[in-house]
């Protein structure tokens, strides 16, 4: 009778294993916390809702005028206290220009005529629908508003860098200097205050918030504004049909950067 | 008393010396601060007593909501500009908030920070009025 006590044991443990373990593991499943973490791809994004700001940027229009991409991203740095540390390995940028190859690595390069090569690509932070930085910040100093902007509260930045490794397309940045310094010939990193947005301090992470700021008071963001003659860069919400964004990725052939990342970026680019 | 000439008048040395920090600082320990008020404006966006002692958790309170909570906010949500008692419109900002009434960071955010010995860290970042420069 050993033997029979024994299995009993085992089919008993077992089936209260099962028991225990199954509706956490179903739970888990039908609430979608499993896929919530893992999931992206190449799929389509989640059903809309509310505001989703996102910009159309019409790299044709950039390389016709090749002053434009500087005039945007000045427009962008004055507003923004943006400080100019004049050198590569110290640089903050919030807006910049890229070469494609570099833009889109994941798109073929082979056989590509030589003018896309030299393309001026306009790369700013993609405020990704699920930006990877916002889950590897340990403080929540980087997070996701509900009107899809990836926003920073430079208060809470401690400086660890999370978030610049998590980012796919590098649009962070470090203040290794003090942006309110000088260089050896006295003049400031910053060349003239915008009073009315803050600076960084030194051991923060900046990136572009998709003039956050300026959203709240009914004005575009500074490179659009900027751009507006031009209309290279089309701006608005990405869930409203009726937007002018909308109507311009309705009628054109868009790419986005690393699609393959899952982020779902809320930024396009018209090639 | 052996060497009383000596060990008197060292003690009383001794002892001024130890003491002096309470009758060197006699004269100045009743100045208290006296922030410069805004001369256009007579109120605050709280009652004076409420932004003497919690003004601290105001800003911080503004700050989230600003940079988190503005969204789904319309241009004129009390979460962006508020109302003081008398229905005078302010934006909560510290830089363009703030500052437009108590133009002077030195004669008022330190007057009392530096009697209190508190170091805030707001103008790390904010850029203070230029007239306080």
């Amino acid at each position: 009778m050993d033997s029979k006590r024994r299995n009993f044991l085992k089919v008993a443990g077992l089936t209260a294993i099962a028991g225990i373990g199954a509706p956490s593991a179903f739970n888990m499943l039908l609430k979608g916390e499993a896929l919530a973490s893992s999931g992206g791809g190449h799929g389509e994004a989640a059903a809309p809702s509310g505001t989703r700001w996102g910009m159309v940027v019409d790299v044709k229009k950039f390389a016709e005028n090749p002053e434009l991409a500087n005039q945007c991203i000045s427009a962008c740095h004055t507003v923004h206290n943006v400080p100019d540390f004049g050198n590569a390995k110290d640089e903050i940028k919030w807006l910049w220009v890229e070469k494609y190859p570099n833009a889109f690595p994941e798109h073929s390069q082979d056989k590509r005529p030589d003018y896309v090569q030299e393309l001026p690509i306009m790369v700013l932070c993609n405020h990704c629908e699920k930006p990877p930085c916002v889950r590897a910040c340990p403080t929540k100093a980087t997070y996701k508003k509900k009107d899809g902007i990836v926003a920073m509260d430079y208060h809470r930045c401690i400086g660890c860098r999370f978030c610049m490794a998590a980012c796919p397309y590098g649009a962070r940045s470090f203040n290794w200097r003090d942006p309110r310094g000088k260089d050896e010939n006295g003049n400031p990193f910053i060349k003239a205050e915008n009073p009315k947005f803050p600076t960084r301090m030194r051991g923060v992470v900046e990136k572009c918030n998709f003039c956050t700021e300026r959203l709240a008071i009914g004005q575009l963001p500074a490179c659009v504004e900027a751009a507006a003659q031009s209309k290279a860069l089309v701006f608005g919400d990405l869930n409203d049909p009726h937007s002018e964004v909308s109507q311009v990725l309705k009628a054109n052939f868009t790419i986005q950067r690393k699609p393959s990342a899952g982020t779902h970026p809320s930024l396009f680019y018209i090639i | 008393m052996y060497g009383k000439g000596r060990i008197i008048p060292a003690l009383i040395i001794f002892l001024g010396l130890m003491t002096s920090p309470i009758w060197l600082q006699l004269g100045n320990a009743s100045k208290t601060p006296k922030p410069e008020k805004p001369k256009d404006y007579t109120e605050c966006v709280e009652p004076t007593q409420y932004m003497r002692e919690t003004h601290m958790l105001l800003l911080n309170q503004w700050r989230d909501d600003i940079l988190r909570e503005d969204a789904d906010m319309e241009r004129n949500d009390p979460k962006r500009v508020g109302h003081t008692a008398n229905g005078t419109a302010y934006v909560r900002s510290l830089q363009n908030g703030c500052m437009n009434c108590h133009t002077s960071k030195k004669k008022f955010c330190d007057e009392c920070h530096e009697y209190a010995a508190v170091k805030p860290y707001c103008w790390d970042c904010h850029i203070q009025p230029k007239e306080a420069m």
